[in-house]
């Protein structure tokens, strides 16, 4: 396949959500001696954001986007281990650690971010749900994140979110790190009013917003 | 299994078959037009000249149901056809011939002009639920004369969806049936493809009169389809009870379909009507009642059991605005006909006693249709096993929305509403103008006039049209057609 036959198909393989297609022509680009580099970004990312601007447009829903979201990440799976053998290390957007807090079991929105940020160059690390603080803290301590993401749908339990900033903040890992919030319930008032940094609308609002904060960072 | 529901019993609708059977032959219908009383007089009918009524034998009334057909379609403007009456299908067309409009601007209803029809038309034309056309509203600066076949040349004009009509005289059909049939390669090829369904009205109770029986046999002679809109006014011009007028308008259509078909046996007609409850506190005729719409599903049960296709008025409400009496009765009623297997709904877009459309309405009233539709497909198996498939390998993770059976089968099992139908969060709902029904009609209105493309029609056929429609007016007193715009 010529190089831009096969970006096309990478692209292709994204916007129909097809996992399987997306990863074989990771690995025939690989065969091939393309630089995985630009396999992502000129071969997968044009997908993602073609998707991206049809689900605000309403004119593909959720389903679509979940399935591009996989789709991407079964092609970086496969090309990120071959950079990392090159030493050419994707330069990645940010590391965002994620969570439901404690005592919410609500996972969809928060899974669904964590799909879109993965697609759109983030390293993330999913914790779940009904995550302890305790538990998030030392994650982002760990990895050393960029971005906490923290999930309440219930109006109780969004008040655990206020509990992680407060506890991100005595563990000194702030402003290092920023703190998005998300829930239905949630709202910019919310985020001030708690010393949070964002949120989002939906999961591609919140990748903007991913990148806004962690683009102020540096 | 398709969704359906039966007001009546079995034995219920052989006894309305019965009355409307007795009826006609010991009581009579008054039928007004010479013509008509000769066609019935010959068939073995006992007519008094001098009354104008005729008494017709169970005979009579068996012969005709013996060639009356059980099914016919109508056509787009390409000899597609589109809608098919008698196909166990529900339809639905905008509501026909309001004479006001609700003006999105200022909220009041005013007389309803040309550029009216022409925005309605558009939206129809636009609108996926929408099944046919209707000549939904007559315009004001128009003279009388010709003011039903000016509504014809508008929709003919801009449209390739089939059309439902109907002319305000006897005079005028002949001319209306030569503009469709200009449109579609003359008479005989309406005859085999038509384009249009005609309404004819008998009038209540028990009355054909020049006029309508006039249509019936002119229509017949045609053989383009006529619809009957037999209205039956509960306990004002037919009796109180719903199974009496359910019986009044047996009554009325089947001697409908009798002049008819004496006329012209195997002519398609429609067992339809506008029957209303009469309101007894205010001498109104509740079009969104929920007992007009139980002598709708009645008397569409009865057409049935005869093998006739039907139509009824529904979808319709008497609210002045589109504010939540609006929403309801439509959309109630909408499901009711929908669930009684109406072969045409007649209604959407109007309100007040079918005096007034509103093409905002009509926006709100495609997403009833839609939920409608959908509610007949029902619900069924759509993959080999229920729900085995769907649990393989899922471990207790609600990751549904991952799978390839979400993003192909949702589509079928859910209607996506347009943004006429708010399932924003309240923080979307606010960000994004915190808009009421009213609000987003509108802007989904302005944005489906405003995408509207021409049809490619034959600009031949039109150039013809525009000249039968020209020469009329001029003999009416209008040297200069209205602009559409």
């Amino acid at each position: 396949m010529e190089r831009d036959e096969l970006f096309d198909a990478m692209g292709r393989s994204i916007i129909d959500g097809d996992a399987e297609v997306a990863a074989s022509l990771a690995e025939e680009a690989v065969a091939a001696g393309v630089d995985p580099l630009e396999a992502i970004n000129q071969g997968f990312v044009p997908g993602i954001n073609v998707i991206g601007e049809e689900f605000s447009c309403e004119r593909v829903f959720l389903p679509q986007l979940v399935l591009a979201g996989e789709a991407m990440k079964a092609a970086i799976g496969v090309l990120e281990p071959e950079m990392t053998k090159a030493g050419s290390a994707r330069e990645i957007e940010g590391r965002v650690v994620l969570a439901t807090v404690a005592g919410d079991i609500h996972d969809i929105g928060k899974t669904l971010v964590g799909t879109m940020l993965a697609a759109h160059g983030f390293e993330v690390f999913d914790l779940g749900v009904d995550v302890s603080t305790d538990a998030i803290v030392e994650k982002v301590r760990e990895v050393d994140a960029d971005l906490v993401g923290v999930s309440a749908l219930l109006t109780t339990t969004m008040l655990v979110q206020k509990e992680v900033v407060a506890a991100l903040d005595e563990a000194g890992l702030r402003p290092g790190v920023k703190v998005m919030v998300g829930g239905a319930a949630v709202t910019p008032e919310w985020v001030e009013q708690i010393g949070a940094d964002g949120w989002g609308q939906d999961a591609i609002a919140a990748v903007a917003t991913a990148r806004q904060l962690v683009g102020a960072k540096v | 299994m398709r969704p359906q529901f039966q007001l009546l019993s079995d034995e219920l609708v052989a006894r309305v078959i019965d009355e409307a059977r007795h009826l006609m032959r010991e009581t009579g219908v008054k039928v007004q037009s010479e013509e008509a009383r000769a066609l019935l007089a010959e068939a073995g009918a006992s007519v008094d000249e001098m009354r104008e009524v005729v008494k017709i034998p169970d005979a009579v009334v068996d012969r005709v149901l013996g060639t009356v057909p059980h099914t016919f379609a109508i056509h787009d403007a390409f000899g597609e056809p589109k809608v098919v009456y008698g196909d166990g299908r529900v339809h639905f067309d905008p509501g026909s011939s309001a004479v006001q409009v609700l003006d999105p601007e200022t909220n009041t209803h005013r007389a309803a002009v040309t550029s009216d029809l022409v925005r309605i038309v558009k939206i129809a034309e636009s609108l996926p639920q929408i099944d046919a056309q209707s000549t939904a509203v007559v315009c004001d600066e128009v003279p009388k004369e010709v003011a039903d076949l000016w509504r014809l040349y508008v929709v003919l004009s801009m449209s390739t969806k089939p059309v439902v009509t109907g002319s305000f005289g006897v005079e005028t059909l002949e001319a209306m049936l030569d503009m469709v049939a200009t449109m579609v390669g003359g008479r005989d090829e309406l005859r085999a493809r038509p384009r249009a369904v005609f309404d004819v009205c008998p009038s209540p109770p028990l009355i054909w009169s020049p006029f309508g029986a006039g249509n019936l046999i002119g229509l017949a002679r045609a053989g383009v389809p006529a619809e009957m809109v037999s209205m039956p006014l509960a306990g004002a011009a037919g009796p109180v009870t719903l199974l009496g007028s359910i019986t009044q308008h047996a009554t009325e259509c089947l001697s409908g379909v009798v002049i008819h078909q004496l006329a012209q046996p195997g002519s398609p007609i429609v067992w339809g009507g506008a029957p209303a409850i009469f309101d007894m506190r205010k001498g109104t005729t509740p079009m969104g009642a929920i007992e007009t719409a139980m002598i709708d599903a009645s008397y569409s049960q009865v057409g049935h059991a005869l093998g006739l296709p039907t139509h009824a008025y529904l979808g319709t409400s008497d609210a002045k605005i589109v504010d939540a009496q609006s929403g309801m009765e439509s959309g109630i009623s909408a499901v009711i006909g929908a669930l009684a297997g109406v072969d045409m709904i007649s209604g959407a877009g109007m309100m007040e006693f079918t005096g007034c459309q509103s093409p905002e309405k009509l926006v709100v009233d495609a997403e009833n249709i839609a939920m409608a539709k959908r509610l007949l497909e029902g619900v069924v198996p759509r993959t080999e096993t229920l729900a085995l498939e769907f649990f393989e390998g899922l471990d207790f993770k609600g990751d549904f929305l991952k799978q390839k059976a979400t993003r192909d089968l949702f589509p079928l099992e859910q209607y996506v509403p347009s943004k006429v139908i708010d399932r924003d969060s309240y923080r979307g709902w606010v960000s994004s103008g915190a808009t009421d029904t009213w609000t987003r009609a509108k802007e989904r209105a302005n944005e489906l006039v405003d995408a509207f493309e021409p049809p490619a029609l034959d600009e031949a056929a039109l150039f013809e049209l525009r000249g039968i429609v020209e020469r009329l007016a001029k003999d009416a007193g209008m040297d200069t057609l209205p602009e559409f715009g």
